[in-house]
């Protein structure tokens, strides 16, 4: 069984249909490419699946069970996280404070525990400062726990909202432009951090304009143009596809 | 000013707590006026009241402009119980804080998905309805526009309340358990949910935190504070009316909060000294500065929003961005 | 029969108080999505002016016939001098804080209501001001069983004219089309070549100015004004806003007339109604913020993810 099934979704906004008809599946531990002109629905297909707004039409199975009404913060909880295209860090808030964030689901001390500061909420606090710790250094943040996310360098804050995601321990990880205005220093070090959370385990599915990026580690390509898919297989079979070369360069006449 | 307020803090931190400390322990034993113990125990009160909104403004970052409506529903269930019901005051506290949490539950459901700016007004219309049915009193129990007198006074072990010294301790227990209840709330994982959901609820979200339940714990938490600062503020003067929970408290509430310094505890004081303390000591220098008053606070709102927007003493995350401001400078 | 249609006569003569308030404050959010809390202690304050200025004229013996054609350029320097001084709010109190978050621009906003009523309160009193009677005739005409005055006649052609002619302009001139450009995309009409600080001066002329119209008109409607009238009305306004589609034009006018014939309406036949006015609209509004946000002719307003 496939860890992500997605079949015949469909969703329009007023008069535009933004996805149609599109299907596909992401198998545990593949690293899944989803490439497109813009406008192409590949944000909204991420909207879709981590419940944002609900298909109009379709099913989105994770690990068998269905996704659709799921409220967003039930889905992660279930083990899938993502970045935003445009990051959407907690920018008043320090590293540590961005990364804590992500355990949120993972832990569970109520109103109650943490106004009586019970033995259990205290281990539990000390437990979330460690990870988050773990996460900051693994992501390479090490030494700013305590900067604001707003003061970091772009590159660095884009690191952070992948420690952010990690941090929510997923089994499936999606990334919406990784690697956007990254300079080519900080394209191959995405890479190689991609290619090592797959190899813990983490099953990856990114959206992204940069070719090398894209060709370069994901295992399956799927391509979407105009809401509808258009193409599905490896990294070669896409690059040699005529209806994908034809929906990024145009008709030739 | 900041760099007075620097100055301040960087004195030896715990000399000037002590000192604090022993100011506020000894102060009603050391000023012998019953006039100004009267005026500090109104102090803590709207202090309680200005931290229990704390958390629904300073911590959640919803706009809630209706608070008074919270701070009526303990004060009426208290002044109800007591006198219809003669049920002791302390027994009332905790119910009357659980009815107003209720209640807070239930007005702020429906509407948590507003925006800012909706919000704002629905919570004003949810405060002025309050208000209004304690002023109509269609089931003759709020008594109406004279409201409600009788209330009796708290007593521990049959010791009874009612100088201005022992409501002074009375009151200072109550702030110093909010204070200690605030801090560890802050340092939370709920407290750090509702900054999570102020920052950017939809990224809040997306991370698995359920930003309904934290919202409208917010609002049950804040409401049931402001029920607590009620059901103190109703036994304080056995005589409660409508128009003490006017809109015009929950604006002065609100400023409290924002002016002072959203989400900080110390900011909370500030707030207070500036709304409710500044006025009472100019008072007995300006007798018609009460008339001004209202004047004065509209255009410091103003004047705040442009040049200090954080408020006059800001949480410490935002201090450190303060203090790297006036170093470069 | 006769009652219903002299009710729906005075449910239209209020509604198009509401209507004329409620331009201002659908315009200021259509194209700063600021709420302007002041908006209502600005028609408040243009009621104070326009007492103040009759006052003078007729003290200076000022009267009958010729009072009422002074009513002419009395409206127009009322209007003149609210509009200055929602222009300078919006300069003082708004212009600095437009991108500064969503907090910010309310606290200020409420803090010019404040301190607009305070000022209106400390110079002219915190009692009820009378305003002089007779200024308009008090003629009455007999319609099928209907008692029409002239003051009422007065007030709807007056508004009529007001509401025409801010129709015209929004959707028949350029400057009206820059207006909604604006409106639509503050970024997108810079580009364009369209200066947004005009277009915001411009809907802080017009809006306050209407509203000021409105309250003189109220004034010589009721007889007699108080500070706290701002919030009253500018409550019912905003909600005959909301219900229209905030940021709607003709749907301001529209939700105007609608709760000003059901304000009546309801006055009229609930007992008790009264009291519980002020309630009910608030009520109202909630529902409709909770139901049906986009008003009865409002557009939806996505968030961009």
């Amino acid at each position: 069984m496939a860890l992500l099934e997605v079949r015949n979704l469909t969703k329009s906004f007023g008069g535009l249909v933004a996805v149609n008809d599109v299907s596909f599946q992401l198998n545990e531990g593949e690293i899944l490419g989803m490439i497109g002109p813009n406008g192409a629905g590949k944000t909204t297909v991420f909207n879709l699946i981590t419940g944002i707004f609900p298909p109009d039409k379709g099913e989105i199975r994770f690990n068998g069970r269905s996704l659709i009404g799921l409220r967003p913060h039930q889905i992660t909880e279930l083990g899938i996280a993502r970045t935003f295209q445009t990051i959407r860090l907690f920018p008043n808030l320090t590293v540590m404070e961005n990364v804590m964030a992500g355990l949120h689901c993972r832990t569970k001390a109520g109103l109650w525990a943490s106004i009586l500061q019970t033995k259990a909420q205290k281990e539990e606090e000390k437990f979330i400062r460690e990870k988050a710790l773990e996460y900051i250094h693994f992501m390479g943040l090490g030494g700013l726990e305590f900067e604001l996310a707003k003061n970091l360098p772009y590159g660095l804050q884009k690191r952070l909202e992948i420690a952010r995601a990690l941090a929510t321990n997923p089994r499936l990880l999606m990334l919406d432009e990784p690697a956007a205005g990254l300079n080519e220093q900080e394209t191959s070090e995405l890479m190689e951090l991609i290619a090592k959370l797959r190899d813990k385990g983490i099953t990856i599915f990114l959206i992204e304009h940069d070719m090398k990026v894209v060709m370069g580690i994901s295992e399956r390509i799927i391509v979407l143009d105009n809401g509808y898919k258009i193409a599905e297989g490896t990294p070669e079979e896409i690059q040699r596809n005529p209806r994908v070369i034809e929906a990024y360069l145009g008709k030739e006449e | 000013m900041g760099a007075i307020l620097t100055r301040i803090k960087s004195l030896d931190r715990r000399l000037l707590y002590m000192a604090l400390l022993a100011v506020i322990l000894f102060f009603p034993l050391v000023v012998r006026n019953d006039y100004w113990i009267s005026t500090m125990v109104l102090f803590g009160i709207w202090a309680i009241l200005g931290l229990s909104l704390n958390i629904i403004v300073g911590y959640a970052g919803l706009f809630q402009l209706g608070h008074a409506a919270f701070w009526a529903v303990g004060a009426y269930t208290t002044a109800i119980l007591s006198i219809y019901l003669k049920v002791p005051i302390l027994v009332c506290l905790p119910i009357s804080a659980l009815v107003a949490a209720f209640f807070a539950i239930i007005i702020s459901r429906p509407i948590l998905h507003l925006r800012g700016d909706y919000l704002c007004i629905v919570t004003i219309g949810f405060g002025e309805i309050v208000r209004l049915f304690l002023y109509n009193d269609p089931f003759k129990i709020t008594g109406g526009v004279n409201g409600l007198r009788g209330i009796a006074r708290p007593s521990i072990f049959g010791l009874e309340i009612n100088t201005p010294t022992a409501y002074y301790y009375y009151v200072l227990f109550f702030v110093i358990i909010t204070i200690l209840v605030m801090q560890r709330l802050e340092n939370s994982r709920l407290g750090r949910a509702w900054n999570y959901v102020r920052e950017d609820e939809t990224a809040a979200e997306a991370m698995g935190i359920d930003t309904v339940k934290v919202k409208l714990l917010a609002f049950a938490l804040g409401a049931a504070w402001a029920g607590i600062a009620g059901n103190i503020y109703a036994s304080r003067y056995t005589v409660i009316a409508p128009e003490t929970f006017s809109f015009w408290n929950s604006v002065i509430m609100f400023c409290i909060v924002v002016l002072g310094g959203s989400g900080s505890i110390p900011g909370v004081f500030v707030g207070t000294l500036g709304m409710i303390m500044l006025p009472e000591i100019l008072r007995s220098v300006l007798s018609s500065i009460l008339e001004w008053r209202l004047l004065i606070f509209g255009i410091a709102m103003v004047v705040m929003m442009i040049f200090r927007p954080e408020g006059l003493w800001p949480h410490s995350r935002y201090r450190l961005e303060l203090r790297r401001e006036e170093t470069s400078s | 029969m006769n009652i219903i249609l002299q009710q729906l006569l005075n449910g239209i003569t209020i509604g198009s108080f509401y209507a004329l308030i409620a331009l201002g404050y659908t315009m200021v959010y259509g194209v700063l999505k600021l709420i302007n809390f002041a908006h209502g202690d600005l028609f408040m304050t243009g009621s104070y002016l326009g007492l103040t200025i009759i006052s003078i004229l007729i003290g200076a013996g000022l009267g009958g016939e010729a009072l009422l054609w002074a009513l002419a350029g009395i409206f127009i320097l009322v209007m003149a001098i609210v509009a200055g001084l929602g222009v300078g709010i919006e300069r003082v109190a708004y212009r600095p804080l437009r991108r500064a978050g969503r907090l910010a621009p309310v606290v200020s906003a409420l803090g010019v209501s404040i301190a607009l009523q305070n000022a209106v309160m400390l110079i002219y009193g915190p009692r009820y001001r009378v305003y002089p009677k007779g200024v308009i005739p008090a003629i009455y005409w007999q319609v099928g069983g209907l008692q029409i005055s002239f003051l009422q006649v007065f007030v709807l052609v007056l508004s009529l004219i007001l509401m025409a002619t801010l129709y015209y302009f929004i959707h028949y001139t350029r400057l009206g089309t820059a207006v909604r450009a604006t409106a639509l995309d503050h970024d997108v009409a810079r580009l364009m070549g369209i200066d947004v600080d005009a277009i915001v001066r411009i809907i802080f002329i017009i809006g306050p100015a209407l509203g000021a119209a409105g309250g003189i008109m109220v004034g010589l409607y009721y007889g007699r004004i108080n500070f706290t009238l701002g919030w009253g009305y500018g409550l019912k306004a905003f909600t005959a806003a909301i219900l229209g589609g905030i940021g709607n034009i003709p749907g301001a006018m529209v939700g105007g007339m609608l709760l000003g014939l059901f304000e009546t309406l309801a006055a009229g036949f609930i007992p008790q109604g009264g009291a519980w006015k002020e309630a009910i609209v608030f009520l109202i509004l909630i529902l409709i913020l909770v139901i049906r946000p986009t008003g009865l002719l409002g557009e939806r307003v996505a968030e961009k993810l």
